[in-house]
C-alpha cells in the first residue's frame, strides 16, 4: 500500500496557513476562503481515498486490519529511547482523518458566509487551517510524544479561536481559561509521558499497545504507592484527555470557549478537538485494559459516567443555547469514555471499544450539524439566549429540518445515526456494570429533553415580534447543513463492528432487541416531556423551576463550579501558595539576580579599558597570555 | 597520480578557475559595463557551490600532504555556504564601489584567495600545507580590510589586522617547529606515532594552538577582533566572524582529536580555561557596546567560547555537535550581519539607537533580525537553540557539569544584550527612526536564505544525524 501521499493531507491546510498567514494584509478577503476551502477539499479527498483504500482494498491480511507506520528518528536521547516523526495508519487514525477532514471542510465552506463582512476574515481562515494542520498532526501520530507536540498545537490554535474576537474582554478571558486549564491537565499528560518513556524504554505506540510486547507484558516491574508505575502514568496521561474532552472537574472551559465564532465552536468544541481525549485513550487502549487488570480504564469509566450525568442535568437550565450545546457535547464525550471504559478487548467483548469510536463518529456529525444550525439561528436573530427567539421556523425552513434532524439523531431515534452508536454503547454498559447501565439510560432521557427543549424554544413556542424579520441564511451556510444532515441520517449504517475495532478483526454486531427499546422509549418520553413543556409558551416549565428550587437555582449556575474554582485560586491558592512565593521572588530571587547583574554592568565597565585600541596593547596581551599559560601548563598541571 | 586523484581537489581547482575568470574579465570588460562583474562573479561561485555538493573520494595526494575525505568535503561545503550568502548580501555594496572608485574585482578575487587558503589549511596532511593555508587565509582578508582605503578606520583595520596576524602566525610557526623537532616530522601521520607529552612538545602545541586561537578570537588572543570588525567594511568583518572563524574551528578540531589526542590530559584542562575565559570576557564586553558592528564581535567572541565546550569532549558526540553548532552559527550570524549591512548600505547609521524603532518602518528587516538574535541567543524553537543544546549535552555526557552550568550562566547574559536590541527595534519609539527601504534582490536572497536556514535547520533532524555519521571519521 503506496501511503507517501498521506503527508499531504496534514501539509495542505499548513501551506494554506502559511500562504494566508503570510499574505495576510495582501489577499483580498473572498480569495482566502476559497483558498482555505480548496486546500481543505484536498485533504478530504485524500483522507476519503485513503479511507477507502484502506478499509476495502488494501489494508486487511487474513482478516485483521494491519497498521502501517512510516517515520524517521527526529531526536536521539539514547539507543532505545528516541522522539520519531512519521504517520501512523490504523482503523481509528483513518476513522479520525475522515472525521476532521468532512467536519473542517463543512465549517469552512460555511465560514465564507458566516464570517462575511468580518475584519479579520483572512486570519480566521489561517487560523482554521493552522487547527486542521494541527489536528491531523494529532490523529497521524506514531508515539506519545509527536502526540504530545500536536496537541499543544491545537491547544494554541483554539487558543487563537476562542480568542477571535479579541476586542472582546470576556473572549480574551475565555480563551485564557480555556487554555490554563488544559494546560493545567497537560501538564499531567507530560508528567506521564516521562514516566512512561523512563521506565518503558520508548515512546512509540506500537511497542507500548502490542499485547505481546515487553511494555505491557512487564507492567508489575516497579510500584509505587500500591500501583504499578505504568497505571500511574496511564492515569496521568487520561489527566490530560481528560482536559482537553472536558472530563469532570477539568470541564470549566468548554461552556466558556463558546465565545469564539460558532463555527468554531462546531469544528473544535464539538467534533474534533474535545474528542482528542477519547482518541488518545483508544489509542493506548491495550495499555488501559491490560495493566493492572485495567485499573485506569475502570477510572476512565466512572470520570465519563460522572460527567456524562453532570453535564446533562446542567444543560437542562441553561438558557444560552450555545451553551446548551457545550454541555450536550461535555456529556457525550463522557458518553464515549465511559463506553471505552466499559470495553473489553477482544471480538464481541470489544463492544465498547467500537461503540466509542462509532459514536465519535456520529457524533461528529449531528453535533457539527447542531452547532452549525445553531450559527445559522445566531446570524439571523444577533443573540445566543432562547428569550430572544421562537416561532423560527416560519422563517428559516432549512436550519428547521436540518436542526430537527440534527435533535433526532442525538436523542437517539431510529433510524438516524445517534440512535446505532448509542445503542451498541448501552449494549457495552449493560454487559459489564448495571449502575454504569442506568445512568447511560437516565442520560439518554435528559439528553432528549434538553435537545427538544431548545428545538422547540427555537422554531416553535412564542411568536416573537423580531425588530428585522429574520431570514434564511445564505446558501454558503445552509449547503453545508444540508449535507451534515445527509450524514446524519446515513452515518449510522457504518459497518463500524466490522471496521473499526479494539483487536482489529471484525466481529458481527446485532442489535439487542429490548435493550434498544428502552433507550428509545426513555429518548421518546424525554422528547414528549420537552413538547409538554414548551411547544406551547405557557408557565409549566417556570412552576416546575420553581417546585425544584434551590436545585434548579445550583444546576442553573453549573453547581457553582466556576465560583468554586475561583474561590479556590483567588482566595485560597494566592494567599497561602502564590503569595509566599511571590514575596520570596521578589525578595530573594530578584534581589539576587539584580544584585548579580548590576555586579556584572560594573565589571564590564571596569574592563572596558583594556580594549584600548593600540596594537602594541593588544601584541602585548597575546604574548602575556602565551607566557602565563605556558607557565600554568608546564610548571602546575604536568607536574 | 594520475588525473582523477588530480580531481581530488575539485574544490580548490574550480575556485582557481574562477580568480583566473574573474582576473580575465577585469581586464576585458569595459568601464562602463564593470558592474556585471558582480553578477558573473556570483553565477560562478553559485555554481560552484553547487558542485561542491556532488561526492569525492577519499584519498590523500602528494604524498599524504593534501587530505580529502568526507567529512572535510562537507566542512568546504559549509564554508562555500556561508561565501555564498555573503557574496548575496554584499553584491550592492561592491556594485556601488564600483561605479564611485572604480575598485570591486579584487574584492571577490582576494576573499577567494582567503577561502583557496582555508581549503588548503582544512584539507592539510602536514604542518607545511597547513601553514600556507593558514597565511593564505589570512593575508588577503587583511587587505580587505583596507579596502575602503580612503576611511581612516578601514586602512586601521587592515594595519591592526595584518599586525596581530603576523604576530599570531610568527608565533604559530615557532610553535610547529618545537613540534618538529621533538617529534621529528611535519606530516600528521608522523607525529601520532611519536607525540608524548614532554614540555617541549606541550611549549609547541600551546604556541601552535594560539595562532589558531587567534582566528578564533579565543580570550586571551581576541583583542584585535572588535577593533577589525568595527573599522573593516562589514561584509569582512562577517566574513572574519563567519568562514574564517569556522575554518579554523575545522581545523583545530581536525587536529585536537586527531594527532593531538595524546595531549588530551594537557588540551582538556586549557580548553576548559579558555572557554570559560571567552565565554565571560565576550559576554561581559558586549554588555555595553553601542555600535552594532563593536557589539556583534563581541558575540561572536562569546560563541566562539560556547563552541570550546564541545571541543574539550573529544568524542564523535563532541564533533558531531561542533559541526553542527557551527553550521547553525553561520546561518545566524550571517543573517545579522546581514540586516547590519543592508541598514548601513542605505542609511549608513551603525549604532544600536538607530535601531530604535525600527519594527515600525521595516517590519520584515526586523523579523530578520530579531530570528538572528534568537538563534544566537539559543531560543526555541528556532536553529540555535538546538544547536545550542546539543553542545551542552554532548559536554555534560562526559561530565563537565560545572562547565555547562556556567556557559548556562553566560547564555543567560547573553541573552539580555541580544534582547536589548529587539527592545530597541520593537519596543523603542526613536526619536528618528530609519525610514522605510526596500532592498535589492540579491540583499534579498541573501537574508530569505539565512532565515530558512535558521528555521529548518534545527528542526530537520537528518542533518544532525548525517553531521554525527560523519563525525565517525575523526576517530
Amino acid at each position: 500500500m503506496n501511503l507517501s501521499y498521506i503527508l499531504l493531507i496534514p501539509f495542505v491546510p499548513l501551506a494554506v496557513f502559511l500562504v494566508l498567514g503570510i499574505f495576510n494584509q495582501k489577499i483580498k478577503p473572498a480569495v482566502s476562503g476559497y483558498v482555505g476551502v480548496a486546500g481543505l477539499a484536498i485533504s478530504t479527498l485524500l483522507s476519503y481515498y485513503t479511507a477507502f483504500q484502506y478499509f476495502f482494498v488494501h489494508g486487511k491480511a487474513d482478516g485483521v486490519y494491519q497498521t502501517f507506520v512510516d517515520k524517521f528518528i527526529w531526536m536521539h536521547f539514547t539507543e532505545s529511547l528516541h522522539i520519531d516523526m512519521g504517520y501512523l495508519i490504523d482503523p481509528i487514525s483513518v476513522m479520525m482523518m475522515v472525521v476532521v477532514s468532512t467536519v473542517s471542510l463543512m465549517v469552512n465552506i460555511y465560514s465564507r458566509g458566516y464570517m462575511k463582512g468580518d475584519d479579520g476574515y483572512t486570519r480566521f481562515f489561517a487560523y482554521l487551517s493552522l487547527f486542521t494542520f494541527s489536528m491531523f498532526g494529532l490523529v497521524l501520530a506514531t508515539n506519545l510524544f509527536q502526540i504530545y507536540i500536536f496537541w499543544e498545537l491545537v491547544g494554541v490554535s483554539s487558543f487563537l479561536l476562542i480568542g477571535y474576537y479579541y476586542t472582546k474582554t470576556s473572549a480574551i478571558a475565555a480563551a485564557k481559561k480555556a487554555f490554563i486549564v488544559t494546560r493545567f491537565a497537560d501538564f499531567g499528560f507530560l508528567i506521564g509521558i516521562f514516566i512512561m518513556g523512563y521506565y518503558t524504554g520508548t515512546f512509540d505506540f506500537q511497542e507500548l499497545t502490542n499485547p505481546e510486547g515487553v511494555v505491557i507484558l512487564n507492567w508489575a516491574s516497579t510500584s509505587f504507592m500500591g500501583l504499578s508505575v505504568i497505571t500511574w502514568a496511564l492515569i496521568l496521561i487520561f489527566m490530560g484527555g481528560a482536559g482537553k474532552s472536558a472530563m469532570f472537574p477539568l470541564h470549566i472551559w468548554l461552556p466558556d470557549a463558546m465565545e469564539g465564532p460558532t463555527p468554531v465552536s462546531a469544528l473544535i468544541h464539538a467534533a474534533t478537538m474535545v474528542v482528542a481525549g477519547v482518541y488518545l485513550v483508544a489509542r493506548l487502549f491495550p495499555m488501559f485494559y491490560l495493566v493492572e487488570g485495567g485499573f485506569a480504564l475502570q477510572i476512565v469509566a466512572y470520570v465519563g459516567a460522572f460527567s456524562s450525568l453532570f453535564a446533562a442535568i446542567i444543560a437542562i437550565t441553561q438558557t444560552d443555547i450555545k451553551r446548551v450545546l457545550a454541555f450536550s457535547t461535555m456529556s457525550q464525550l463522557g458518553y464515549m469514555m465511559m463506553a471505552l471504559g466499559v470495553s473489553g478487548f477482544e471480538g464481541h467483548e470489544g463492544v465498547g471499544y467500537m461503540a466509542s469510536m462509532f459514536h465519535l463518529f456520529t457524533h461528529a456529525m449531528f453535533k457539527a450539524l447542531l452547532f452549525l444550525g445553531a450559527g445559522s439561528v445566531i446570524h439571523a436573530v444577533h443573540s445566543n439566549y432562547l428569550k430572544d427567539m421562537g416561532g423560527l421556523r416560519k422563517y428559516m425552513p432549512v436550519t428547521n429540518i436540518t436542526f430537527l434532524i440534527a435533535a433526532l439523531a442525538i436523542a437517539g431515534v431510529p433510524p438516524l445515526a445517534g440512535f446505532w452508536s448509542k445503542d451498541e454503547i448501552l449494549v457495552a454498559a449493560y454487559e459489564n456494570s448495571q449502575f454504569i447501565y442506568y445512568i447511560g439510560v437516565f442520560v439518554a432521557g435528559l439528553t432528549a429533553f434538553y435537545m427538544f427543549r431548545i428545538y422547540f424554544g427555537i422554531f416553535w413556542g412564542k411568536d416573537t415580534k423580531y425588530e428585522h424579520t429574520p431570514h434564511e441564511s445564505p446558501s454558503s451556510m445552509t449547503l453545508p447543513l444540508l449535507i451534515l444532515a445527509f450524514l446524519t441520517l446515513i452515518a449510522g449504517f457504518v459497518p463500524f463492528s466490522e471496521l473499526v475495532t479494539a483487536d482489529k478483526t471484525g466481529f458481527e454486531a446485532h442489535l439487542n432487541l429490548p435493550l434498544a427499546a428502552i433507550a428509545v422509549g426513555v429518548g421518546l418520553i424525554g422528547i414528549i416531556l420537552a413538547w409538554i413543556f414548551y411547544k406551547k409558551e405557557n408557565d409549566l416549565a417556570t412552576r416546575f423551576a420553581s417546585a425544584f428550587g434551590v436545585f434548579y437555582k445550583w444546576t442553573s449556575h453549573k453547581f457553582y463550579f466556576d465560583e468554586i474554582y475561583f474561590f479556590m485560586a483567588r482566595k485560597v491558592f494566592f494567599k497561602s501558595v502564590a503569595a509566599p512565593i511571590a514575596f520570596f521572588d521578589k525578595k530573594f530571587v530578584d534581589g539576587t539576580m539584580e544584585g548579580i547583574g548590576n555586579k556584572t554592568v560594573l565589571v564590564s565597565r571596569k574592563i572596558k579599558a583594556i580594549q584600548s585600541g593600540k596594537v602594541q596593547d593588544y601584541a602585548f596581551g597575546f604574548v602575556a597570555g602565551v607566557v602565563i599559560i605556558a607557565f600554568v601548563f608546564i610548571y602546575i598541571w604536568t607536574n | 597520480m594520475d588525473l582523477n586523484n588530480f580531481f581530488l581537489m575539485r574544490h580548490e581547482l574550480t575556485l582557481l578557475v574562477i580568480i583566473l575568470i574573474l582576473l580575465i574579465a577585469e581586464i576585458f570588460i569595459s568601464e562602463a559595463k564593470k558592474s556585471r562583474v558582480v553578477s558573473l562573479a556570483l553565477l560562478l561561485f553559485g555554481i560552484h557551490t553547487v558542485s561542491g555538493f556532488f561526492p569525492l573520494a577519499e584519498s590523500n595526494l602528494f604524498g599524504g600532504m593534501f587530505r580529502s575525505n568526507e567529512l572535510i568535503h562537507f566542512f568546504k561545503n559549509v564554508l562555500n555556504l556561508g561565501v555564498l550568502i555573503l557574496l548575496l548580501q554584499s553584491a550592492d555594496w561592491v556594485k556601488e564601489k564600483m561605479t564611485s572608485n572604480d575598485r570591486g574585482t579584487e574584492f571577490f578575487i582576494l576573499l577567494f584567495a582567503s577561502l583557496f587558503g582555508m581549503y588548503f589549511m582544512i584539507s592539510a596532511g602536514d604542518f607545511l600545507m597547513f601553514y600556507i593555508g593558514l597565511e593564505l587565509s589570512t593575508l588577503p582578508i587583511a587587505a580587505l580590510a583596507a579596502f575602503e582605503v580612503m576611511k581612516r578606520s578601514s586602512s586601521e583595520a587592515g594595519i591592526k589586522l595584518i599586525l596581530s596576524a603576523a604576530l599570531a602566525s610568527g608565533v604559530s610557526l615557532f610553535g610547529i617547529s618545537m613540534l618538529y623537532a621533538t617529534a621529528g616530522s611535519i606530516y600528521f601521520d608522523e607525529i601520532i606515532l611519536n607525540i608524548t607529552a614532554d614540555n617541549l612538545t606541550l611549549l609547541g602545541f600551546l604556541l601552535f594552538f594560539a595562532g589558531l586561537a587567534f582566528k578564533i578570537s579565543l580570550v586571551p588572543f581576541h583583542f584585535w577582533t572588535a577593533d577589525v570588525y568595527e573599522g573593516a567594511p562589514i561584509s569582512i568583518a562577517s566574513y572574519l566572524s563567519v568562514i574564517s572563524k569556522g575554518a579554523a574551528v575545522f581545523i583545530l578540531m581536525i587536529l585536537l582529536f586527531s594527532i593531538l589526542k595524546p595531549l588530551m590530559e594537557v588540551w582538556e584542562k586549557l580548553i576548559y580555561v579558555l572557554a570559560l575565559a571567552t565565554m565571560f570576557t565576550g559576554n561581559l564586553f558586549a554588555l555595553r557596546q553601542q555600535n552594532m558592528k563593536r557589539f556583534l564581535a563581541f558575540s561572536s567572541i562569546a560563541q566562539a567560547g560556547f563552541i570550546l565546550l564541545g571541543l574539550i569532549t573529544g568524542t564523535q558526540l563532541g564533533t558531531a555537535t561542533v559541526v553542527y553548532f557551527v553550521t547553525i552559527y553561520i546561518f545566524s550570524n550571517l543573517a545579522a550581519f546581514g540586516v547590519v549591512q543592508a541598514i548601513s548600505l542605505q542609511t549608513g547609521r551603525e549604532n544600536m539607537k538607530d535601531y530604535e524603532g525600527l519594527y515600525r518602518t521595516n517590519p520584515n528587516l526586523s523579523l530578520v533580525m530579531m530570528l538572528a538574535l534568537f538563534s544566537l541567543a539559543g531560543i526555541p524553537p528556532v536553529a540555535g537553540f538546538f544547536g545550542k543544546f546539543f553542545l551542552f549535552t554532548a559536554a555534560a555526557s562526559e561530565g563537565y557539569y560545572l562547565l555547562v552550568f556556567l556557559a548556562v550562566v553566560n547564555v543567560t547574559i547573553s541573552l539580555y544584550y541580544y534582547l536589548l536590541v529587539i527592545r530597541a527595534m520593537f519596543i523603542r519609539k526613536g526619536e528618528d527612526p530609519i525610514p522605510f527601504f526596500r532592498n535589492k534582490v540579491y540583499m534579498r536572497i541573501g537574508l530569505l536564505i539565512t532565515v530558512i536556514g535558521i528555521l529548518a535547520l534545527g528542526l530537520y533532524s537528518p542533518l544532525y544525524d548525517y553531521i554525527f555519521q560523519l563525525s565517525g571519521i575523526l576517530k
